[in-house]
């Protein structure tokens, strides 16, 4: 008896061992490790608080000049909107619009993050020609762009520590406020598919 | 046809290439097979033709149709023609598409690399060819644009007219059977690590659209689909790779995707931040929804179609929720005084369109057409007035507001008249 229950024993750990490792078997000679060089030029990934920013800075009249140069052309010189690219600059009672019946979602009333603005520069920017700028360029243009919207001072210096702690109007506009909440569909009281 | 889309040849050759590696995968080489004269194949034949009598088609809503610069922006949106659609699988041609104002990309698969980095012990790159190597699935799942049956915004005017088509009012919503291997899979082989929460997916578009998604969604059903409905993902629709997000909002499937960074939390993208969170009443916006509720719409009789005289008429529709399965489908003829069970056809999968039918004989007075679907979770598709309790507002916000009223699942009425026409009855 006592045999026939230790061999009942043996047979179920090298069940659970082979059940283990059918479970995670080795796939052998698929993907590659990637490099630290690979994953950086690829990895244009900004957070909201700024992480990934690279090193550089810009200001406000060095970005008006790339505007001009680079952006105007859609964009319209006061970055107004053109005949291809949208307005960069929200009117001024932009961020009340929001509570009326054509409000207004534009970048300055309505972006949560001026991080967020580099971000989508830098990734987009120029049309097809995503990538093209450079850190100090991007970080000149998103400085003339919140200027524009009267959120920064003209002389302002944007960098990797100065532009994630620039307040955008609309920052507390959204819902849930903590990053924590957004998975938890309960918390939130979704009902029938919709989040109040 | 853009000039960045190749013919239908290239695309030939592509596919071909593509059955090759699959082949050349499994280890036994086949010999070449004997070329038949081409000159005596009609092209028409190699990649099979609809009839000529048949002419449904995707409908644009392009905000800028006439382009005034040669390379300028349109952002166009194509909806499926469901009032002529049967079964729950949409033809892969015949997909929703929404651009963001940039042409598809057509990206050869043996440049395509997919890159997993971030919070993992062994970061990774992928090519298409390993993909198709790894142990596949495939599933059933609806895509859903979350502002499909806006009634504001882009598309709103022809969501609210009583002219309006099923196409018009529920088109951004499509099937179809998705070959891949889940996500789960590949972020276990690079080893995520407890810190990571979630994932930014990107994509290799213009912009490089970029999603976050909590990481609890990414193990539990996303998939990397190479494949829809027996064939490559097409261009418009993320070739050679396409997140699959079941149930989920439509900007989480990421298309052309190359990129899957694990992080700690969510990363803005422009379209999270910009043009995805549904601004309310009281100024304030609800971000990252992500779950699509319970929806049904009549598809034949609905909207623009013609009943000849009164008689037997087999009603028909799609149910479909980003909760689970259809459980029940009613139907209605009279407004909603009193409701039948519709029969759910075959195949009734998780997360994707249900074919329901129910039989009926029409006396040949006014009807108001109407469906309610339940999914597994036991949710109920909410009617209109229901919808705008749950926004804290009145029916009368979604006939006048300008916005996209996005993740819009109220029950669609067909009213249908003396004179057989059927007519958009949502206001």
């Amino acid at each position: 008896m006592r045999f026939s229950k230790l061999l009942t024993a043996g047979v179920a750990l090298v069940a659970s061992a082979v059940a283990a490792q059918t479970q995670m078997p080795a796939y052998k000679g698929i993907g590659a490790p990637a490099t630290k060089q690979e994953i950086q030029a690829k990895d244009i990934s900004i957070s909201p608080e700024g992480k990934g920013l690279p090193p550089g800075s810009g200001s406000s009249k060095e970005g008006a000049e790339i505007f001009a140069e680079k952006c105007m052309v859609c964009h319209g010189p006061n970055a107004e909107g053109g005949k291809i690219g949208p307005a960069l600059v929200s009117g001024k009672d932009a961020h009340e619009s929001l509570t009326t019946m054509k409000p207004e979602r534009s970048l300055g009333a309505y972006w949560p993050y001026a991080t967020m603005v580099w971000d989508y520069i830098h990734r987009a920017m120029p049309r097809n020609q995503g990538g093209t700028l450079t850190p100090n360029e991007v970080y000149a243009l998103t400085a003339f762009i919140l200027f524009k919207n009267g959120i920064i001072q003209e002389g302002d210096v944007l960098d990797a520590k100065t532009l994630p702690k620039v307040q955008m109007p609309n920052r507390n506009g959204f819902v849930p406020a903590r990053f924590a909440d957004i998975p938890d569909e309960h918390k939130r009281g979704c009902t029938q598919g919709i989040c109040p | 046809m853009s000039p960045r889309l190749p013919g239908r040849r290239l695309f030939l050759k592509q596919s071909a290439a593509l059955a090759g590696l699959a082949v050349g995968a499994s280890g036994t080489a086949l010999p070449a097979a004997v070329e038949p004269p081409m000159e005596k194949v009609d092209e028409l034949h190699l990649y099979g033709q609809r009839s000529h009598f048949v002419d449904a088609v995707r409908r644009g809503s392009i905000n800028n149709p006439e382009r005034r610069l040669p390379d300028e922006p349109r952002a166009f949106g194509l909806t499926t023609p469901l009032q002529d659609s049967t079964g729950m699988i949409t033809p892969a041609s015949l997909h929703y598409v929404i651009s963001h104002g940039y042409e598809p990309r057509d990206i050869d698969p043996k440049e395509h690399r997919l890159l997993i980095h971030g919070m993992v012990d062994r970061p990774m790159t992928l090519s298409v060819e390993e993909l198709q190597r790894l142990p596949s699935v495939s599933r059933f799942h609806f895509i859903e644009c979350h502002g499909n049956s806006t009634t504001g915004g882009p598309g709103g005017a022809a969501r609210v007219s009583p002219e309006g088509t099923a196409q018009d009012t529920h088109g951004y919503t499509s099937c179809s059977q998705w070959t891949g291997v889940k996500l789960s899979l590949l972020l276990e082989q690079a080893g995520v690590q407890k810190s990571g929460t979630w994932i930014v997916a990107e994509g290799a578009d213009d912009y490089k659209h970029a999603k976050s998604i909590p990481m609890g969604k990414a193990m539990d059903d996303a998939l990397v689909a190479y494949a829809q409905n027996g064939e490559p993902v097409r261009p418009e629709q993320g070739f050679p790779l396409r997140l699959v997000v079941p149930g989920w909002q439509g900007i989480c499937n990421v298309k052309w995707l190359h990129r899957i960074n694990v992080v700690d939390e969510p990363y803005m993208g422009m379209m999270e931040i910009s043009r995805y969170p549904r601004l309310m009443p009281d100024g304030k916006s609800r971000w990252f929804e992500f779950e699509l509720g319970p929806k049904s719409v009549i598809t034949r009789p609905s909207g623009g179609h013609h009943l000849p005289a009164p008689g037997f008429y087999e009603i028909t529709g799609l149910a479909w929720s980003g909760g689970g399965a259809i459980r029940r489908v009613e139907v209605s003829t009279d407004g909603g005084r009193s409701w039948k069970d519709a029969v759910l056809q075959d195949p009734i999968a998780r997360k994707a369109h249900t074919r329901f039918t129910i039989p009926w004989n029409w006396d040949g007075e006014e009807a108001m057409l109407m469906s309610r679907s339940t999914d597994d979770k036991g949710v109920v598709q909410p009617s209109l007035i229901e919808v705008a309790k749950i926004w804290g507002t009145d029916v009368d916000f979604f006939k006048k507001s300008t916005l996209i009223t996005s993740d819009f699942n109220a029950i669609q009425p067909w009213r249908l008249n003396r004179d057989g026409s059927v007519k958009n009855a949502i206001f």
